[in-house]
Parts: structure tokens; sequence; C-alpha cells
């Protein structure tokens, strides 16, 4: 658009590259906490999650096989076998056989022992001591070696927090408990609102105008002052903490939204086809399941989205209305909140259990966006 | 019972209760109460007419007046009362407010509250807007949208363990695992700092990760405007000669005003309830209090709801005017 004078210029590039920039800085704390949910609680503790990317370098004290195992091929005394043991450390680049000159030798030179002998050790981490006469001393050679280990990954935390795991790491029943929450939470506001918006929408009768400038001013009351006054009311009508409290007031705060974002999508629905049907004879009911609920699907979805995702990352009305002193039904975002203060220093626990709670929002996200953008056109008051 | 079988229960008894609710109470109105037959067909058409939209709208009339309505005015009845401890109230008229304005505290959490009302809004804004404008000229600016966009979907507890970790300290002797000192190690810093527990500008590092989520909404909605420009207005600039700069400054901003002015309040509403991130990162400690960790701190700590519902109050007189003006756009609109 802006090239139109067809001045293509160096400033694509620009653009290009200061994008780059800005998405690769938006996305990097998350990389971090995902990169970091899986890397054992040592590998995070002491090196950046970054640097789990590349080999890493590291100073090993290995140490080759007792005396014992020697053999005998020839005239010489032979010890062999794998510094590394049977798993595989990774590729040797420099060693040494002195606490003092660690990386006296590369891979594959061979070394004269201080003792007598000699010994050759391989990137891979084989080694082979030769000796005229028998080794001696209860104890292997120490070799000291500069090693370069590949990107270690494991998916250890996950099965820590998911599977088994004690139980305050564990963060199975919050999810599900979190799932209980949100899911009649998001179905109920939906239907309530639906003939509320159809009934400001397509109804006339006195006193509409002022109803939805009402649900405009709702839409921006602070929700910090419900707080008091419906625990109040909930203990009275004896309900007190628990799932249907948590369920009736999210229906309750999701209610103002629901209702603004059907009706203006309602309003805007072809006036031929509900005066049609009601010229056929439908009653209002009929034009609405029939005609006007199917038609609204895009509002309803992003209606669905929005309240599914302030419910699934709420924490302030789950403490409020849900979370009592047993702790039973405590969610996912309270329960990290707990190993924040409790954990704060075990970075594998947090990060794990973060990113279980963040992933399911991120695939509903990436799978309902154009809904979700749809809605945020719709429903920024304009 | 179990919990998901008791979702399950909640999910039919609600659905099927709203359904139920609906079409019986269509079924009533047309068939007993006022049934378009007889002697009084017309007037009685007329009168299930006039009655149906109540019908539509009585469970949501209910919920938000019990819910969001009925709690304004009790939190207005309680900030003027003070709980007796054998229960019931006393009427103190304005003592919890004037005990509020006493408080360090509450000054405290006034200060970084008007900080975070400047600050995150306006970098948010502007960062959604400079993204809109290089997205919308690249060809994966689509993808780009939805990198950006992605923190919207993340929980501010989640956003919270983030950026802890970005903000994380060691030892002087150990390797950095937190961004930031890394970085300020790198670049000439001598001793790793706790970032948040540095009075003022720990209040900036928790600002940050409020805009780091609110950019992408801001993006995706100027987004939509930038679109909305006209063509020829901008056809018109360059041949004129204009600079893309001046092209976007003099040309399409000003074009956008009222979408920015819209995106700039809502913003404005996150973070005056902003409760989470505060709560999570520092709950307060170090100078970072926000009112609405202060509200909590007096309501759920302190046990005091007289002082927790004048702080609610404040929050509600901020708000306002937001109200006020969002009502009377969407009058205007609707006339």
């Amino acid at each position: 658009m802006d090239n139109i004078a067809g001045s293509k210029s160096s400033l694509s590039w620009i653009v290009q590259i200061s994008a780059l920039v800005m998405v690769l800085l938006w996305i990097f704390p998350t990389a971090g906490l995902l990169v970091s949910s899986f890397r054992t609680g040592d590998q995070i503790a002491t090196s950046g999650w970054w640097a789990s990317m590349f080999p890493s370098e590291q100073n090993l004290t290995l140490r080759a096989a007792a005396a014992e195992t020697q053999t005998q091929i020839g005239d010489v005394y032979v010890i062999e076998g794998n510094l590394f043991g049977d798993e595989s450390g990774g590729e040797i680049s420099v060693w040494g056989t002195s606490s003092r000159e660690i990386s006296a030798y590369a891979a594959g030179e061979t070394a004269e022992l201080r003792r007598g002998g000699t010994i050759t050790v391989q990137s891979n981490g084989d080694y082979r001591m030769e000796n005229a006469e028998e080794f001696t001393g209860n104890r292997g050679q120490r070799v000291f070696a500069t090693a370069e280990s590949p990107p270690e990954f494991t998916l250890e935390n996950y099965r820590n927090i998911l599977i088994s795991g004690n139980n305050t790491d564990n963060m199975a029943k919050a999810f599900f408990n979190t799932l209980t929450v949100t899911i009649p939470a998001t179905i109920i506001p939906i239907l309530v609102a639906a003939f509320a918006a159809y009934a400001l929408a397509w109804m006339e009768f006195p006193g509409r105008a002022l109803l939805i400038a009402t649900v405009v001013g709702l839409l921006v009351v602070p929700l910090q002052l419900a707080l008091i006054p419906l625990l109040k009311f909930h203990n009275e009508i004896g309900i007190g903490k628990g799932y249907l409290g948590v369920w009736m007031a999210h229906t309750g705060f999701g209610l103002p939204l629901a209702i603004y974002l059907l009706r203006n999508y309602m309003v805007g629905l072809p006036r031929d086809i509900i005066e049609n049907a009601r010229v056929d004879g439908a009653t209002d009911f009929q034009i609405f399941t029939k005609i006007i609920l199917p038609l609204s699907f895009p509002a309803l979805a992003s209606f669905a989205i929005f309240q599914f995702l302030w419910t699934w990352n709420d924490l302030l009305v789950a403490k409020v209305f849900l979370i009592d002193a047993t702790g039973e039904t405590t969610v996912m975002t309270n329960q990290i909140v707990e190993l924040l203060g409790t954990r704060g220093g075990n970075w594998e626990i947090l990060a794990t259990a973060a990113f279980v709670s963040i992933a399911v929002p991120l695939v509903v996200f990436f799978a309902m966006q154009k809904y979700l953008v749809r809605g945020l056109l719709a429903g920024s008051v304009k | 019972m179990h919990p998901a079988l008791q979702g399950i229960i909640t999910i039919i008894v609600g659905v099927g209760g709203c359904i139920g609710y609906f079409y019986f109470s269509n079924q009533f109105l047309d068939k007993v109460l006022f049934p378009a037959k007889g002697p009084n067909i017309g007037r009685n058409i007329n009168r299930a007419n006039m009655i149906r939209p109540w019908l539509f709208l009585a469970p949501a009339i209910i919920a938000l007046g019990l819910y969001l309505a009925y709690p304004v005015v009790e939190t207005l009845r309680l900030s003027l009362t003070e709980r007796l401890p054998g229960g019931g109230s006393q009427w103190v008229g304005l003592a919890n407010y004037s005990q509020m304005f006493g408080e360090p505290k509450f000054w405290e959490a006034m200060r970084n509250n008007m900080l975070w009302l400047i600050i995150v809004p306006a970098f948010s804004t502007a960062f959604g807007l400079l993204a809109a404008q290089l997205t919308d000229r690249i060809k994966w600016g689509n993808l780009a949208k939805s990198l950006i966009f992605m923190p919207m979907a993340i929980s501010f507890v989640g956003a919270a363990v983030i950026w802890k970790l970005v903000y994380d300290t060691r030892p002087v002797d150990q390797d950095q695992i937190g961004v930031l000192n890394a970085l300020y190690l790198f670049f000439g810093g001598t001793d790793p700092q706790t970032w948040l527990t540095i009075p003022l500008w720990n209040s900036f590092f928790l600002m940050i990760v409020l805009v780091w989520i609110q950019t992408g909404f801001a993006m995706v909605i100027l987004s939509a405007a930038l679109r909305g420009v006209p063509e020829d207005t901008i056809e018109a600039a360059i041949i004129d000669g204009a600079t893309p700069l001046q092209i976007f400054f003099k040309i399409k901003v000003p074009q956008i005003m009222g979408t920015i002015v819209v995106v700039w309040t809502t913003i404005t509403l996150v973070v005056l309830k902003v409760f989470d991130i505060v709560f999570a990162m520092t709950n307060g400690q170090w100078e970072t209090q926000v009112l609405a960790n202060y509200m909590y701190d007096k309501l759920f700590r302190a046990n005091d709801w007289g002082l927790g519902s004048a702080s609610a109050m404040i929050i509600m007189l901020l708000v306002t005017p937001i109200l006020v003006w969002n009502v009377y756009n969407a009058r205007k609109e609707m006339r």
C-alpha cells in the first residue's frame, strides 16, 4: 500500500528486521519457561536456559578402572575401557592426568604416567593404559577431561507434576478442579445471555435503551466490589465456598460481556429473515432457536473463548468463592502461587507446573484465534 | 460426590433448567395466560408480546442485579460500617475512609496505581501500534501477530512465573539463570541484582509483565483500525511527497484516534483491577503495593471488611469516569 508510488526501498528490510526483533522479544520469556520445563533441576540451577540449546562444555574428573582389571597381552599389561562407563557423556576435546594440567593433551594423544606406563584417551572416552610392569594401587588412574556434552532434555518433570510426585507438587487434581470450574462456568452464561441479547436486539419494549446502557455500565464494574457482598450472600443461602458458588459467580461476572457481544452481533443480522419468519407465523421462541442461535455461532464462539480463558486463568474468584481451608478444591493458578512460595528456587517444578496450566489455553488460543480476534473487535466498546 | 460428577450434573441442570425455563414460560404465556384464540385474541396477542421480552430477560436481569449491581450498593454500605465482634455491624460514617487515608500503605498503593495507570496503557498502546504497523506490511505478518498476541492466553499467574525466571538472581560466583542479570553482567554490571526488591524500579519490572500481555490486544484492535484507513488519503499523501513516517503520524494515526482511545481505556480498566501479577510476584512487598492487592490484604488477611470495602470503593471511583464515558458513547451510537 505504501509502495504505490513505486518506491520500494531499503525500508522494507528495516520493517522485516524490526518485526522479527519484536516477535523474538515477545516469545523469549515464554520460550525460557518452556525450555526450562524440559531440563533437570541441576541443569536449570547451573546454567541459563539459553545455553541449553548448545552443547555445553564441562570439566570432568573421571577415573580409569582399577589395577585388578588389567590383562597381560604379550609382555605388556593393559587396562582398557571407557571413562564414561556405559552411558555416553559427550565428546572429550582435551584432557590431562594432573589437576594442574587438565588440558595437557588432545583427544587421541598418549600421555606418560607418573607411576610408569602410558595412557591414550580417545574423544569418545575410550582409553587404553599400557605398562611394561604390572599396574599397582587400589584405585584407578584419574583423568581430567574437558568434555562437550550434547543438549539434554528430559520429560521427567512432567512425569513428576502430572503422574507421580508428592502431594504438594502434583497438579493432576488441580487440573481437574480447574476443568470442573471452567466448563459449566463457560456454558451457562452463554445460554442466559443469548436469550437476553435477543430480547435487547430484536424485541420492542419500554426501557430497552436503559437496559442496554446498564449492561454497558456493568461491563466495567470491578469484580473486587462483589467479593464480600457475594461471599456473605453465599454463606447466607447455605452454599458457602464451593463449586456451586464459583459457577454462579463466574456466570454473573461474565454476563455483561456476553450480552453485549451477542447483542451487537444479533443486531447486525439481516432484518428480512426475521420479519419473514414472523410473517410466516413463527413465535419469538422459534425465531430465536431456529434462526438467530445458529446464525450467531461466531459470536457465541467468541464469547465462549473469552469466558474459557478468563475462568481458566482466574485466581481471585477461585480464591474467594471456591478454595476453602482444606485445599481440596484448589485450582492450578492457586497451586502455582503456593509453589512460588514453597518451592521458590525449584524452577523445574515451577516451570513445569506453570506450563501445564498454560498449555490448555494456548491450544485453545491457536485453534480458535479467528473467533477470539473477532470477539475482541466487537467487544471493545466503541 | 465427585466434583466432576457434580460438574456434569450442574451443566445438565443449568442448561436444562435454562432451556426448560425459556420453553415452558413461553408456552405458558401463549397457551394458558393469553391464548391466541377466543374472543380477546387481538388483546391477548398484544399482551403476550408485551410480557415476552421480560421472560427472555428475567434470568439475566436477576443475575446481573444480584452479582454486579447489588454488590456496588452493598460495598458502599459496608464501607460505612464496621463489623462487631459478636456479629452484626455498626454505622461508623466515614471512619473507615479516614483510617485508610492515614495509612502509608494506602498512599503507596495509590502512587503505584497512578504509575501503572500512566505507563502500562501508554506503552501497551505504543507497542501495539508499532506491532500493528510492522506486521501489516510483511508476508509473515499473521504469524508474527499470533506470536505477539499469544501472551493474552497466558494467565497472569503463568506470566508471573515466566517473568520471575527472567528476573531471577543467583549469587555472584554462579552462572546467572535469569536473562536480565545475565545481560546486566554481560554489559558490565558488577553484582547481580535482586530486581524485584529495589523500590520503585520493581514496580516497573512488574509493569513490564502487563505491557507484555496487553500489547497483543492493542495490536489486534489497532491493526484492524489501520486497515480501515481509506487508501486514497494515503495515496494523496504519497503523491504530495510525504515520507513513510509522515504518512504514519500525520495521516494514519489521526484517523484511528478513536480506536486508540478505546484501546487506552480498555487497558486502563485492566490496570485498575490488576491483582494476580502483584500477588504472585511480590505480594506488595518492597513498595510494590497496588489498590487491588491492598484491598485483598484488608479483606482476607486483616479480615477488615470496612477498610477493604472502602478501598474497593476507591477502585470503583477511579473506574467511574470510564463507565460514564462508555455509557455516553453507547447511547450516542444507538441513536
